[in-house]
């Protein structure tokens, strides 16, 4: 690829490491993130026993760190790819069949995107995981579920916008039917600031699944991840300042990378907004 | 401008229908509020009394016009867990996620204004560069991790704040600047652009040619233009930053709303959780009618669009 400077090379370069970290987990981790040693209880980075070195030290049931931040990563992943696909495809069908067909399935679509925006996410995603239970697949639901409008939003302008171009109008007028225009014709045009705001939410969906495991609504213990993690560290901030600095510093890194590719992936689709 | 009002109040009704008719929905999705609503340890006769009681066995057309009717007349319900109105309950937190809000706008203002009227000022430079770093790390550092570095840094390390509590005044210092810190980002981009687009202009042009400095401009000119956009992004971050008083209020153990919401879920008091969600969100509601309605007040240009 053409134009990729050296600061993007690094970020697409740390990107590329998460997820590799994330898919292969299980294989590089140091320790089983869910063993515990009562002996080995809040150890600092750098311990060295037996069996290894906890790199990142240990927790407070003696787990160690690295591992646990190394499988936490998948649960981030996993849990911002799965909602965005969800909000990704839900949010896109409505904003098409909205910006197609008009009149009041867009007034209805529309005002239900207004409606959701005007809920705050973070407490609507909090009443629902707390009604439902917490739970990693009532995690994705939630988050699938609640973050469509902004889709909807961006494929409704642009499906607006391209119906009126002539080689829709000469689809039509070849006899071709609404889903086949909407598929073949539309959506390939308008993927690109779809995409976009996909990059962004995933980047916000990463936070949303940290926040709420970090409140107890997430990724329940034992299980691994950045957010749980570090709201045990809240707990012996005093004692244990590696259980949220480690953690933390991923989510910042990879929230920040994935902001950064945004951004890029922006300027590219929409060369209007550079250097805003 | 009566008609743009009106607009506007129909849009707000709406959505605050929408807003009541969610939360309805999502209260139900488990199947049965009861359970939701009676205390831990309740026997089944005493489930099956309360649901008659509340009128949970009704079809659901019924509760929810039963559900829409105690709202309006803002009879918000008894928490059984407390066995207090929930109105008192939620009321007498109110205060303290107002006074967080208020401090972390406060922050957000104070630092994100002159960050991002400094950053069009300078453009290329490197005060540029180094303020958009700190632009940059408030839109991507997630408050629970601010909030705990903060916490390390100033309360364990340091020993100079508070590290939990509302004890005192400076208590309010680091929850505010954590919960500030997105919300300064964002101000300090809007300031940013705004001032870019106002300098731009030929009447900035005209004025430098006159001889005067580029501050002189700013300050006499730049800035009454520039600060439409600005007071409405204002607006909307209060609704934001109340949302965001949920995370930031568990870190910190700030008695206001969102720590309640939090507490409450595990308690199982969930008549008090969606107080909380109605709460917020009416404040969003009616920020974002402020917004629009100061939008068009300030600029002659929107008063004439609908």
């Amino acid at each position: 690829m053409r134009g990729i400077s050296p600061g993007m090379a690094l970020i697409l370069l740390l990107l590329v490491a998460f997820i590799v970290a994330a898919l292969a987990a299980p294989w590089i981790a140091p320790f089983d993130p869910l063993r515990q040693s009562l002996l080995m209880r809040l150890r600092p980075p750098g311990t060295t026993v037996a069996a290894g070195m906890y790199l990142l030290g240990t927790d407070d049931l003696g787990r160690d760190l690295l591992s646990r931040v190394l499988h936490g990563a998948r649960a981030s992943i996993a849990v911002a790819a799965l909602s965005v696909s969800i909000s990704l495809a839900f949010g896109t069908l409505l904003g098409l069949l909205a910006g197609w067909f008009r009149g009041w399935v867009a007034v209805a679509i529309m005002r239900s995107v207004d409606t959701m925006l005007s809920i705050p996410a973070i407490l609507l995603a909090v009443l629902t995981v707390a009604v439902l239970g917490p739970s990693f697949l009532n995690l994705i639901l939630v988050l699938g579920l609640t973050r469509w409008p902004r889709y909807t939003r961006v494929a409704y302008a642009q499906t607006l916008q391209v119906a009126t171009l002539p080689y829709i109008r000469a689809a039509e007028m070849a006899g071709a039917g609404s889903a086949r225009i909407l598929w073949r014709h539309i959506l390939p045009n308008i993927a690109g600031p779809l995409m976009v705001v996909a990059t962004s939410e995933f980047g916000l969906m990463i936070l949303f699944e940290a926040g709420l495991s970090f409140l107890g609504l997430g990724i329940q213990p034992p299980y691994p991840s950045w957010g749980s993690i570090m709201s045990v560290g809240r707990q012996y901030v005093e004692r244990a300042w590696w259980l949220t600095v480690f953690p933390g510093a991923c989510l910042f890194v990879l929230v920040l990378c994935v902001n950064l590719f945004g951004d890029w992936l922006r300027d590219r689709v929409d060369p209007r907004s550079q250097g805003r | 401008m009566i008609r743009l009002l009106a607009g506007r109040l129909l849009q707000a009704a709406v959505a605050s229908f929408g807003v009541l008719t969610i939360v309805f929905f999502v209260m139900r999705l488990s199947g049965d509020p009861t359970l939701l609503l009676v205390p831990e340890g309740a026997s089944a006769e005493q489930v099956a009394q309360l649901r008659a009681a509340l009128g949970f066995d009704r079809p659901l057309v019924v509760q929810y016009a039963a559900y829409l009717g105690d709202l309006l007349r803002l009879d918000l319900g008894e928490s059984l867990v407390q066995r207090a109105p929930v109105a008192g309950i939620v009321g007498e937190r109110i205060p303290y996620t107002l006074a967080l809000a208020g401090g972390a706008l406060l922050v957000a203002l104070g630092i994100g204004i002159p960050a991002g009227i400094l950053m069009a000022v300078h453009r290329g430079g490197v005060l540029e560069r180094a303020l958009a770093a700190l632009v940059l790390a408030g839109q991507s550092l997630p408050t629970f991790w601010s909030g705990i570095l903060l916490i390390l840094f100033f309360g364990v390390y340091l020993g100079w704040l508070p590290t939990s509590g509302a004890d005192s005044l400076a208590s309010l210092i680091m929850p505010a600047i954590a919960l500030g810190a997105l919300t300064m980002s964002t101000f300090a981009r809007m300031a940013r652009i705004s001032v870019l687009d106002e300098l731009s202009r030929d009447y900035v042009t005209a004025a430098r040619a006159r001889g005067l400095s580029v501050w002189a401009a700013v300050s006499r000119h730049v800035l009454r233009n520039a600060a439409i956009p600005v007071v409405t992004i204002a607006a909307l971050e209060i609704g934001n930053l109340l949302a965001g008083a949920v995370i930031v209020e568990t870190v910190f153990a700030w008695p206001g709303i969102g720590q309640l919401a939090i507490q409450s879920i595990q308690a199982r008091d969930f008549l008090v959780v969606q107080t909380v969600v109605l709460f917020v969100s009416s404040v969003y509601i009616a920020m974002n009618l402020l917004a629009d309605l100061a939008y068009a007040a300030i600029d002659p240009r929107i008063r004439g669009r609908s």
